[in-house]
C-alpha cells in the first residue's frame, strides 16, 4: 500500500465515523457511524441545515477534530492528526494579517521539505495566477476585498499540492455575485488540478452546482440521509434550470426528513 | 510650512503668551507662578551647567534599565500564564493583584530592603512595569483567534512553530500596546521613587523636582516638569510610533 504517494488525489474513506458530546442532560451524537467513500479526483458536496454536524465530519477528516469511534483513511492508510495531505479551506479566510499575500500563500510550502527557495516561491505564484491574484502578490490582506481574500486562501491551500482538499462553507459569507465567480473559478481549477474535494454548505444550489456527488446530512443524530448523484455537464451555470430540478430534488428531500424528525421529536 | 503646521505653532504659540500674560498680569506671586521666561532662563541655565543633561541621564539609565528588566520577565511570564492553566491559576493571580498596587506603594518596602541604593529604584520600576506587561502579553496571546492556529496545523505546523510564526506575531497588536503601557507604568514609577527616595549615587530629574520645592524654586518645579513631559512624548514618538505605524499598514488597523 503506497501511504505518501504525493501529487495524485486520494481516495477518502470513513468507516462508521461517531462523535459524541457529552452534555449537561446525558449525551449527544453529533455524528453516529458515518460512513463514506470518496474515490479519487471525485468532488463531493455535504449538505444540509445548520448544526446537523457536517462542519464536525469536515474538521475530523481534517485531524482537527478526533472522533469518538471510527476511521479516516486516505488511500487506505489511516490519518494521524492534521497532514499536508489535506487542507483545509474556511469559512473566514483565516489569512495572517502580518504577512503579506505571497508571504501567505509560501506559509505551507516554507514548511513542505525538499522545496528549494526559489522552488517555493514559484509555485506560489503559480497559484496565486490561477486564482487571479498574481498582481496582488505584494498587497497586504486587508486591503483585499472578501472574494479575493478567499482566492488567496484558496491558493494557499492549494500550494502545498494536497490530495484532499476540503472547503467549510468557504463561500457563505460572500455576495452573491462574487460567489458565482468563484463557482466557476472552482470548477475550473478542480478540473486542472484534479483534487478529490470535500465541500461542506448550507446551501442546495451552491452544492447542486458543484458537486459529483451531493450527501444530504441532517441531525440527531448526525447522518447522511440520502445521496443524490448530479450528472451535468460542466463547468455548470448555478442561474441554469437542469440545475434547478436537482436543487429541487435536493430541498424536499431535505424537507421531508426535517418532518420526520420533528415527528421523532415530538 | 503647511496651513496645518501654522496652526499647530500658532497655538503652542498662543499657549505660551497666554501664561506670559497671565504671570505679567501680576495676580499671582512669581513665586507661585513663574512666567514663561523664567522658566527658560531656569533650563538655559540648567542646560549650560550641566544640571538638566546629568539629571536626564540618571533618569534615563534607571528608566531603561528597569523597563528592559520588567520586559525579559513580563513578557516570557505573560506567555507562559497564556499557554498554561497552572501557571494562569498562580501566578497570573499574583499578576492580577499585584498590579493594582499602585507601584509607588512598592518604594517603603524597597527603602527597608535595599536602603537608599540604586537596587531599590530599580526594584521599584521594575515592579512598576512586570506585571502589567505580563497581563498585556497574556491578554494579547488569549486574544489571537483560534482559527490562526487551526489554520496552520492543517499546513503542517506544530508546537514551537506556531507560537513563534503564528501566535506570537497575531498577538503582536496587543504585545505592542502592552510595551507602551508598561512603559507609561515604569516612567510613572521611577518618577514617584526619585521623588521620595534620596539617594547619593545620582540626582534624578526626580530628585531636581523635589528640591525645585524644597527651595522654593518654581521655575525649576515647572522647568523640570516639562522636561519630563518632553522626555515621554519622545520615546512615545521614537519608541513606539514605527511599530504602530507597521502595525497600521499591515493589519489596517487604527491604533
Amino acid at each position: 500500500m503506497i501511504c505518501d504517494s504525493e501529487e495524485v488525489a486520494a481516495k477518502l474513506t470513513l468507516q462508521g465515523v461517531t462523535k459524541t458530546y457529552r452534555a449537561a442532560r446525558g449525551s449527544v451524537d453529533a455524528l453516529r457511524e458515518v460512513s463514506l467513500q470518496i474515490t479519487e479526483g471525485q468532488f463531493v458536496c455535504l449538505v444540509g441545515p445548520s448544526g446537523c454536524g457536517k462542519t464536525t465530519l469536515l474538521n475530523i477528516v481534517a485531524g482537527l477534530d478526533e472522533p469518538t469511534g471510527g476511521n479516516v483513511l486516505v488511500d487506505g492508510c489511516p490519518i494521524a492528526g492534521p497532514g499536508r495531505d489535506r487542507m483545509v479551506m474556511f469559512q473566514e479566510p483565516a489569512l495572517f494579517p502580518w504577512l503579506n499575500v505571497l508571504d501567505n500563500v509560501l506559509f505551507g510550502l516554507r514548511l513542505k521539505p525538499n522545496l528549494g527557495r526559489r522552488e517555493r516561491r514559484e509555485v506560489a505564484e503559480f497559484y496565486l495566477q490561477l486564482v487571479g491574484l498574481q498582481k496582488f502578490a505584494r498587497a497586504d490582506v486587508h486591503e483585499l476585498s472578501g472574494g479575493m481574500k478567499q482566492r488567496v486562501a484558496l491558493a494557499r491551500a492549494l500550494a502545498p499540492n494536497p490530495r484532499v482538499l476540503l472547503m467549510d462553507e468557504p463561500f457563505a459569507a460572500l455576495d452573491a455575485l462574487t460567489r458565482e465567480q468563484l463557482y466557476g473559478d472552482i470548477q475550473r481549477i478542480w478540473k486542472e488540478r484534479r483534487k478529490t474535494i470535500l465541500f461542506v454548505t448550507h446551501n442546495i444550489r451552491e452544492a447542486a452546482c458543484l458537486g459529483d456527488r451531493v450527501l444530504l446530512f441532517s441531525a440527531h443524530p448526525g447522518q447522511i440521509r440520502e445521496e443524490f448523484l448530479i450528472e451535468l455537464p460542466r463547468p455548470r451555470d448555478i442561474n441554469s434550470v437542469h440545475l434547478a430540478e436537482h436543487s429541487a430534488r435536493i430541498t424536499r428531500a431535505l424537507k421531508r426528513h426535517l418532518t420526520t424528525e420533528t415527528e421523532a421529536a415530538a | 510650512m503647511t496651513r496645518h503646521r501654522w496652526l499647530v505653532f500658532s497655538y503652542f504659540a498662543a499657549l505660551v503668551a497666554l501664561w506670559e500674560a497671565l504671570a505679567r498680569l501680576g495676580l499671582w506671586s512669581p513665586l507661585v507662578f513663574p512666567s514663561p521666561m523664567a522658566v527658560g532662563a531656569y533650563l538655559v541655565h540648567a542646560l549650560a551647567d550641566g544640571t538638566l543633561a546629568d539629571a536626564t541621564r540618571v533618569t534615563c539609565r534607571r528608566l531603561f534599565s528597569g523597563y528592559i528588566l520588567g520586559l525579559m520577565f513580563g513578557a516570557p511570564a505573560g506567555l507562559l500564564t497564556a499557554r498554561f492553566k497552572i501557571v494562569q491559576d498562580t501566578l497570573g493571580v499574583i499578576a492580577l493583584g499585584l498590579q493594582t498596587l499602585p507601584s509607588v506603594c512598592w518604594v517603603p518596602l524597597a527603602l527597608l530592603w535595599f536602603g537608599q541604593t540604586e537596587t531599590a529604584m530599580l526594584f521599584v520600576v521594575v515592579m512598576g512595569t512586570t506585571w502589567s506587561v505580563l497581563i498585556a502579553v497574556d491578554a494579547g496571546v488569549r486574544n489571537v483567534p483560534p482559527i490562526f492556529a487551526r489554520a496552520a496545523r492543517t499546513m503542517g505546523s506544530r508546537g514551537l512553530h506556531t507560537w513563534l510564526k503564528v501566535i506570537l506575531p497575531a498577538a503582536l497588536p496587543h504585545v505592542v500596546a502592552g510595551m507602551k503601557q508598561g512603559w507609561a507604568f515604569a516612567w510613572r514609577s521611577l518618577m514617584a521613587a526619585e521623588i521620595y527616595v534620596t539617594i547619593l549615587t545620582g540626582f534624578g530629574l526626580g530628585h531636581l523636582l523635589h528640591y525645585g520645592r524644597e527651595l522654593q524654586a518654581m521655575d525649576q518645579v515647572v522647568g523640570v516638569m516639562l522636561v519630563i513631559i518632553l522626555i515621554g512624548l519622545l520615546v512615545d514618538k521614537l519608541l513606539f510610533s514605527p511599530w504602530e505605524r507597521y502595525l497600521r499598514r499591515r493589519w489596517g488597523l487604527a491604533l
